[in-house]
């Protein structure tokens, strides 16, 4: 990491800890578990988290405007031509969206849980979600938008990049059940600025390319409805996720691009509680994914020191 | 018309819109056999089960026991007519020589899915004991179902019965079922829109007329459509050919003969013994009745068919008993033998003497033969289509584990679809499927593995593989925690024949 990247962290952290006012958080953290994880079994992780955050580069320029930022705008449009290329292949399961196909059952096993014992639904119900709005930020090609709609819910999904909504549009179309759902090429500001009001809100492996993490979270709560839920996952800056998500991941077995993600820009879950906090978003559960190399599968567990998710309710 | 049309069609988009949930097949140009019409809702199904036999009906009624799939509409697609009508099987009707040998763990799912109340309402045989030697008389092994600590080792039920069961379970519940009583012609993945006009590239486009139905045809004309097609249809599975699973196999060269038979006295015991020629088994069906599945050469078997029934009932008699070969010593308790450090928590059979079956004393139906063969499917799985039971396997019935297997399919695909609905997953996708496939295909191999090394270990009568038989026999009875595995293997309880660790 180059003195370039330690700044930029230190300066995040300035910005998350000068709002902290030294409030005991309330929430109840797993014990970071023991289990002995092979640095590529993490590594699968990231790559799922890589295509959401390719969608939200363009987040990331527009929110920089006013605030120091490493990305020109020729840079910006490279990022972007480099994943339009591949945005074909969002809805091949086979192809280098693959760890997201195989992580997607896990993240909406952990928001069907969540999202029916907040709102009181029925588990065993094959549409709990039925009479919930739902906004996807940062939706890619819908790969989590289309079971949210089966499961329901009136989604919208809005994604920064132009190419992921067509790419959405016409997915979304082959199937009655999800050619219902709304898509978008905004941003969650734009979204905050027509005073749209969602039931939850989802911002799924985005928030770690989000250049200003704590005003990415305020323009989320002011989409939410008050009691609504926020679910937000990412991965955690934590020495385990620089072994897998960076060296394994980018350097070594060349499964992302390098650079994709900037492990100073992970957030650690306290401070994510704590940015939620100050956006008036009380944190109620939070869980970790793992990747069993063996099987291939995700599950849910309580260790988050790579990726986590976290569910959290606007206060009123 | 008997075309086949296997895998998908790339279809030119014409940019019709989608109204509501009826589809337009229009769009298929190129594909002279799709009607140009619009498909109602009443043609459109999630599940089409393709053979309404024992297994197609449990995998139904399994999808009718749970919420979160009770919801779903299913089309079953078989040509027997004995599905539309509400079975009525007479008390006194002699057993069919159909029967199946169920066992703990398929009598579980027969229970959870609520159909197990309605095959005790008639006749059914539950067995404790099982016998199991050969010709040379070299060594036997006696199971008891208390040696692993229950009540019984299985339950022989006439098909029939099992099969009017689980209609009986399905008409009980408010379950969205349609019976189309004809054959399954052809088959297609079918999409269900054509693209709305978007400027996108022709490669976007072409990579999004996926099938999001599959369609299919059938003999009396009718088409229907449906997001998951499973193929239930049995060893001649016409959804395995026109999806174009490979298949592995052999026929052994054998031949079963089937037929009921009557004793003076009641068994509850399962007897094996193995011939040069084959095994012949004894179950107990119940009321003095036993069902014989005898195993020889095709000859034998059409001369055994043939020939009148006193001849045929001397033969058997001839068979289960001095016929070949002389009875197996039973080793008493008392003496010293090589196994007693093995002792420690004794199975009850180990001591248990051996014993001739029950005189068969006159035969009670008519005699059926069939071939017997092996054949596994190389996948089980693809877009939208899915194999269980036959259609996947067909193993030798010498351990009365086909239709188990089977169940065990049934039973796994409900489960598997029922998660899929909770993450509001396409129930036709691959990887939602592939799991099914990862949970049955290997312990169905391991299965059928095992049972073909018993069939090809038990059809050669050589001096040193006779001894290490008989070997086997006494390691099996007197090796308790082997009989224990061998049992709970054997009952379903457990997945693979050795406790290795699974990689879950």
């Amino acid at each position: 990491m180059g003195s370039n990247s330690i700044s930029k962290m230190a300066a995040r952290h300035l910005r998350i800890l000068s709002g902290c006012n030294g409030a005991l958080l309330s929430v109840r953290f797993f014990s970071d578990s023991t289990l002995a994880q092979e640095p590529i079994a993490s590594t699968a992780i990231d790559s799922a988290s890589v295509s959401p955050s390719i969608n939200t580069a363009e987040n990331h320029s527009q929110l920089n405007n006013n605030k120091k930022h490493s990305a020109p705008s020729s840079l910006k449009h490279a990022e972007l031509a480099k994943f339009s290329a591949i945005a074909d292949t969002w809805w091949d399961s086979e192809g280098p969206y693959k760890p997201l196909h195989a992580l997607n059952p896990t993240r909406l096993a952990f928001i069907r849980s969540t999202l029916c014992r907040h709102f009181r639904k029925d588990p065993y119900s094959a549409r709990p979600f039925e009479g919930l709005n739902i906004v996807d930020v940062g939706c890619g090609g819908g790969i989590l938008s289309e079971p949210l709609a089966r499961m329901g819910a009136t989604v919208t999904g809005i994604d920064a990049v132009e190419k992921n909504i067509k790419i959405a549009r016409l997915h979304a179309d082959l199937d009655p059940e999800t050619s219902t759902i709304e898509y978008c090429c905004t941003t969650a500001e734009k979204l905050v600025e027509e005073q749209r009001k969602f039931d939850a809100v989802i911002a799924s492996e985005v928030i770690e390319h989000v250049a200003d993490p704590a005003e990415f979270c305020k323009s989320l709560s002011a989409l939410t409805v008050s009691e609504g839920a926020t679910v937000i996952s990412t991965i955690n800056r934590s020495m385990r996720a620089y072994a897998t998500a960076i060296i394994a991941a980018e350097h070594i077995l060349h499964w992302l691009p390098k650079g994709t993600h900037q492990w100073s820009s992970f957030l650690t879950p306290e401070e994510l509680v704590l940015i939620l906090q100050r956006a008036s978003i009380d944190v109620k559960e939070m869980a970790g994914f793992v990747y069993n190399p063996l099987t291939g599968r995700w599950s849910l567990s309580d260790d988050i020191s790579v990726n986590f998710i976290a569910f959290g309710t606007k206060n009123s | 018309m008997n075309r086949i049309i296997v895998g998908r069609l790339s279809v030119n988009v014409s940019g019709l819109r989608v109204l509501q949930r009826s589809f337009c097949s229009s769009v298929a140009e190129k594909e002279s056999e799709v009607k140009q019409s619009f498909t109602n809702n009443d043609d459109q199904y999630d599940v089409a089960v393709v053979g309404g036999g024992m297994v197609g009906m449990a995998l139904a009624c399994s999808l009718a026991s749970m919420p979160l799939t009770k919801h779903l509409s299913v089309a079953i697609i078989d040509s027997n007519p004995a599905l539309g009508k509400s079975n009525f099987i007479k008390k006194e009707d002699p057993p069919d020589p159909r029967v199946s040998t169920v066992t703990p763990a398929t009598i579980s799912f027969f229970k959870e899915i609520g159909a197990w109340q309605y095959v005790q309402q008639h006749r059914h045989a539950y067995f404790d004991k099982m016998q199991v030697w050969d010709y040379t008389g070299l060594g036997y092994t006696k199971y008891n179902a208390r040696d692993v600590n229950k009540e019984i080792l299985g339950c022989v039920v006439e098909n029939k019965v099992l099969h009017s069961s689980l209609l009986s379970c399905m008409q009980n519940t408010e379950f969205r079922k349609t019976i189309y009583p004809s054959r399954l012609t052809s088959m297609a993945l079918l999409p269900s829109s054509s693209s709305i006009s978007v400027d996108s590239t022709p490669s976007a486009t072409t990579l999004f007329t996926k099938g999001h139905l599959a369609k299919l045809d059938l003999s009396d004309g009718k088409s229907l459509y449906a997001k998951l097609v499973v193929g239930a249809d049995g060893g001649k599975s016409r959804v395995r050919e026109l999806a174009g699973f490979k298949t592995t196999g052999w026929s052994y060269s054998q031949n079963a003969i089937i037929c009921t038979v009557e004793h003076n006295k009641e068994n509850y015991c399962a007897w094996q013994r193995f011939l040069p020629a084959g095994p012949i088994a004894l179950l107990p069906i119940g009321d003095n009745f036993s069902n014989i599945v005898w195993t020889m050469n095709p000859k034998d078997a059409s001369d055994c068919k043939s020939m009148n029934e006193d001849d045929f009932v001397k033969i058997l008699n001839h068979a289960l008993d001095y016929g070949y070969g002389p009875h197996p010593k039973s080793i008493s308790s008392g003496s010293v033998d090589m196994f007693s450090w093995f002792r420690g928590d004794a199975t009850l059979s180990a001591k248990e003497c051996f014993e001739v079956p029950p005189r068969v004393v006159k035969l009670a139906s008519e005699r059926m033969v069939f071939p017997l063969s092996l054949k596994h499917a190389n996948n089980y799985v693809s877009k939208r289509v899915v194999l269980i039971g036959d259609a996947a396997h067909t193993v030798h019935p010498l351990a009365g584990q086909g239709v188990n297997l089977g169940f065990g399919d049934a039973s796994t695909l409900s489960r598997i679809i029922a998660e899929g609905i909770a993450v509001g997953a396409d129930i036709g996708e691959v990887s939602l499927l592939k799991k099914y496939e990862a949970e049955r295909k290997p312990a169905n191999i391991v299965m059928m593995a095992v049972l073909d090394g018993f069939q090809k270990a038990y059809s050669v009568d050589f001096g040193p593989l006779n001894i290490l038989r008989a070997a086997a026999f006494h390691g099996a009875q007197y090796i308790s925690p082997l009989k224990r595995n061998i049992i709970s293997y054997a009952s379903g309880e457990q997945r693979l024949p050795l406790p290795l660790p699974l990689f879950t």
